[in-house]
């Protein structure tokens, strides 16, 4: 009997190079199967269903950067919705007031919504992680009071006749693409230099900053990516129906990526997207039955929680290693 | 240059809310040299310790290291400057393996900053280290998670991270405690070592005959005051010394 | 002199919602986001007693104060008791449960309760009408708040440091550990904690929720409050919590009067960002806040 995985496990442990085709195939299987899986599926569904992809797409990247911050670096992001709201609103305004495309609204509103989203944020990083939960959950709420009481940005009822995108291909591609892209670049992260930082941090922050590093920099480095995350899905999110609005603060973009993550499995970075790609639908579904899908995913949430806490993936991934391949003597 | 003092403490102070942690604690660390702390518990020793290394801000006194003021500087900043420490509370990064415990310290600005510091591999570094305090690399222990190392590895790790920030002082928080007998008498050669090689060491410990073969001067603590400074026998034979951690003689 | 009268009532508020979430905290550390959503649930609970059911106003405040008790030891019995020690976790969790609470009761049409909507659901105030006091006109509804507040500062201090489980919890939130080796159960402490705090959380509904609606969004409003209040005074510190009530409750007031209603929230969102800039461990919050001591 082989252990196919032994092998390979010391062997990627201790950064050597793989030899044998199996082997590699072994590793690449299930990222292949992702990839693939994931650009496949439009074709597969009608005009419905392919618009709900597209928001599943983003409550993925929410769920990716919840993900990263919660278990890679210690903070718990519980206004997921801040972020979208950020990038939704300034791509809006860009377009709505300098008719600029949707093709620079998107990345500016990404990386000067991640900017201010981080800057708003810093002062609760020098404290400790409850702070930042609090924080973070408290400003969506404060940004909705802010724009209904100055009446700015369109107040409450928000701005509509964005530009959209010329085709639901490019809609679909487009948010698959920044969903793939993140997901491969940010498990990078947490194994290159940055990300090992970060999760020290997470572990044990002392040690961190007596060894020299500047922890609140790193701190707001990784939140600034996150935002970036959240950003990007605002954007695109405003491009994708044409309208901005303060729905685009709602609860519901803070509760679904973390249902998503608990459920897909906290810290597997890939488990979250699952999640995500998983609950949209899922809610979709019961949409006939309004604010009891909140209540769903909490309930899913805490079930998870209390019963099976590392999550669908980490669970599958785990089973995934232990798998055993009968060899004929 | 041996003999002019690297670390110079003078009227150190500092209370939490009424209890007076440490009271006008003065001492030098001397070039080259290793001192010695020691007293009974609660006398504030590691609050000493943070205090030097920023961790807890003082209310008077003033830390010059090589001549430069760090009485106000947050720990990060002054780990850069060359003034490393142990934590007495072992906790090293558990979900991480041990090399890559290292990689923290090696990114830091003052690894980057030196000329060693234009590193091809960082990994490999952090593993010499690591090979350096004692981990056996064929027996494949650096790539162990931390999590799961034994005591004796865990102190090593410790000092392997104040190492990798190529120190000019390390203070090392009770480091012998918890040790067996045999795992302090292999960790000694590597604390002579890192002596021989121009790092001064501040050595807290309660381990006192380990200590007092290792260190040159003892400064002894009660309370939060200072109550002896000297060459290890002076400390010993020292009558204070002796009520602070016997206690006196009652009349019978 | 309004600005006086209102001022106090408005601080008062403030304290009575946050010191329910102050005592869990400071007992388990455990930040509970359930706290908003109990406080709408008695005062939706009240409501249905007293209409649907029929009851005595009375019976109905008490009935619902003792169901936010047990709902609250049930909370962290069921879901917070397995994930202590897990800061993550915990504050997902109980943000989980308070999003249950809120959104189920947001709800319309399920087993038989009404959605939320409008002004229907009015607590009715215990006691109509006004009074007048130095020249200004003030409800006795709000007179009763603030008496209320003032009885239970007293009653809670009264109870910490003369009875056993009071003591108990103050040495708990002192020193967890020391306080374990004396005997104490943390567990049964944090527990004790969430049904007290979570009765505060009831307590504080009837007699703040006659003054207006009962919405689920109060329950969110109810929670930043609180948190507000918390981060301002200093996480788990009582006497921060009624400081920063008043500091928020005369702010808000004060700014309503020279710039008008809508300027509030802005006023509160303000002072939160200086103090987390200039004092972040709040206004009485101990060095603890900034980082673990190591």
């Amino acid at each position: 009997m082989k252990r196919l995985d032994r092998s390979i496990k010391v062997r990627s442990e201790g950064l050597y190079a793989l030899s044998s085709w199996s082997e590699m195939a072994y590793l690449l299987a299930p990222r292949l199967l992702l990839i693939v899986g994931l650009l496949a599926v439009p074709f597969f569904v009608d005009m419905y269903w392919q618009r709900v992809l597209c928001s599943a797409g983003i409550y993925a990247l929410l769920a990716l950067g919840f993900d990263f911050l919660a278990e890679y670096v210690g903070l718990v992001c519980l206004g997921g919705a801040f972020f979208i709201g950020t990038g939704g609103y300034i791509a809006g305004l860009l377009n709505h007031h300098f008719h600029l495309p949707p093709l620079v609204t998107i990345p500016i509103a990404t990386v000067a919504g991640a900017a201010i989203s981080t800057l708003v944020l810093i002062p609760c990083l020098r404290l400790r992680g409850i702070y930042f939960a609090i924080i973070s959950f408290m400003f969506p709420l404060f940004a909705v009071f802010i724009i209904i009481a100055l009446n700015v940005f369109g107040g409450t009822e928000g701005i509509s006749a964005l530009d959209t995108f010329p085709s639901i291909w490019l809609e679909l591609y487009l948010i698959l693409a920044a969903v793939l892209v993140s997901l491969f670049a940010i498990r990078r992260l947490v194994n290159e230099d940055m990300g090992i930082i970060l999760r020290g941090v997470k572990d044990n922050d002392q040690a961190v900053r007596a060894s020299g590093i500047d922890i609140t920099a790193y701190k707001t480095r990784a939140v600034f990516i996150a935002a970036m995350l959240g950003c990007f899905g605002g954007a695109y999110l405003s491009h994708l129906y044409g309208w901005l609005g303060l729905s685009l603060f709602a609860m519901d973009f803070s509760i679904l990526p973390i249902a998503a993550t608990v459920m897909g499995g906290m810290g597997s970075l890939v488990g979250p997207v699952l999640g995500a790609f998983i609950l949209t639908p899922m809610s979709e579904a019961l949409r006939g039955f309004g604010q009891l899908r909140v209540v769903l995913y909490c309930l899913i949430l805490i079930a998870f929680m209390v019963y099976k806490p590392e999550g669908i993936m980490n669970f599958l991934q785990r089973k995934y290693h232990q798998f055993e391949k009968w060899e004929k003597v | 240059m041996a003999g002019d003092a690297i670390l110079k403490i003078s009227k150190l102070s500092k209370s939490f809310g009424g209890v007076q942690a440490i009271m006008n604690v003065g001492f030098e660390l001397e070039r080259g040299q290793i001192l010695g702390i020691i007293g009974p518990n609660g006398s504030g020793k590691t609050t000493l310790v943070n205090l030097i290394t920023g961790f807890v801000k003082p209310d008077k006194g003033e830390i010059l290291f090589n001549g430069k003021d760090i009485t106000a500087l947050p720990p990060h900043k002054i780990a850069n400057l060359g003034l490393t420490r142990t934590f007495q509370v072992m906790r090293p990064y558990h979900s991480l393996s041990a090399f890559k415990n290292l990689i923290v310290p090696l990114n830091s600005p003052r690894v980057k900053r030196s000329a060693a510091g234009k590193l091809g591999d960082v990994d490999a570094v952090a593993i010499d280290i690591l090979e350096e305090v004692g981990f056996e690399r064929d027996a494949r222990v650096p790539y162990k998670v931390a999590g799961s190392l034994p005591l004796g590895y865990l102190k090593r790790l410790e000092l392997g991270r104040c190492i990798a920030l190529r120190p000019e002082v390390i203070i090392c928080d009770e480091v012998f405690s918890g040790l067996s007998m045999s795992e302090i008498s292999s960790l000694i050669p590597l604390l002579e070592r890192l002596r021989m090689e121009g790092i001064s060491m501040m050595m807290i410990e309660h381990r006192l005959r380990e200590l007092f073969r290792l260190a040159n001067r003892i400064v002894v603590l009660t309370f939060g005051q200072k109550i002896a400074e000297g060459s290890p026998e002076a400390v010993m034979n020292n009558q204070m010394v002796k009520e602070a951690y016997l206690g006196t003689e009652t009349k019978a | 002199m309004e600005i006086l009268i209102y001022g106090t009532v408005n601080s008062v508020v403030f304290a009575l919602i946050a010191l329910g979430f102050t005592l869990v905290y400071g007992v388990s550390r455990v930040p509970n986001f359930a706290h908003g959503s109990i406080y709408v649930l008695v005062g939706f609970l009240t409501w249905s007693f007293v209409n649907d059911l029929n009851l005595n106003y009375a019976v109905a405040v008490i009935l619902s104060i003792l169901i936010a008790a047990i709902i609250g030891l049930l909370i962290y019995r069921i879901v917070l008791i397995r994930l202590r020690g897990m800061a993550t976790s915990e504050i997902i969790a109980s943000f989980a449960v308070s999003l249950i609470i809120l959104e189920g009761l947001r709800m319309q049409g399920i087993a038989g309760f009404k959605g939320f909507i409008g002004p229907f659901y009015v607590l009715k105030p215990f006691v109509d009408g006004k009074v007048e006091l130095f020249g200004i006109f003030v409800d006795y509804q709000r007179l009763i708040i603030v008496a209320v507040g003032g009885a239970l500062v007293i009653a809670l201090s009264l109870f910490t440091h003369h009875t056993k489980i009071g003591l108990s919890l103050r040495a708990i939130a002192q020193d967890e550990r020391a306080a374990m080796m004396l005997g104490v159960n943390s567990d049964r402490m944090a527990m004790i904690a969430m049904s007290i705090g979570s009765a505060l959380a009831g307590l504080a509904a009837v007699a703040i929720l006659p003054l207006g609606n009962i919405t689920a969004e109060v329950g969110y409003r109810v929670l930043i409050y609180a948190l507000a209040v918390c981060i301002i005074g200093g996480l788990g510190s009582w006497g921060g919590a009624i400081l920063a009530s008043f500091v928020i409750g005369f702010a808000m007031k004060i700014s309503t009067a020279l710039f008008g209603a809508l300027w509030e929230s802005v006023v509160l969102v303000g002072t939160i960002i200086l103090i987390l800039l200039f004092r972040p461990s709040g206004l009485l919050g101990k060095q603890k806040e900034l980082e673990e001591r190591v």
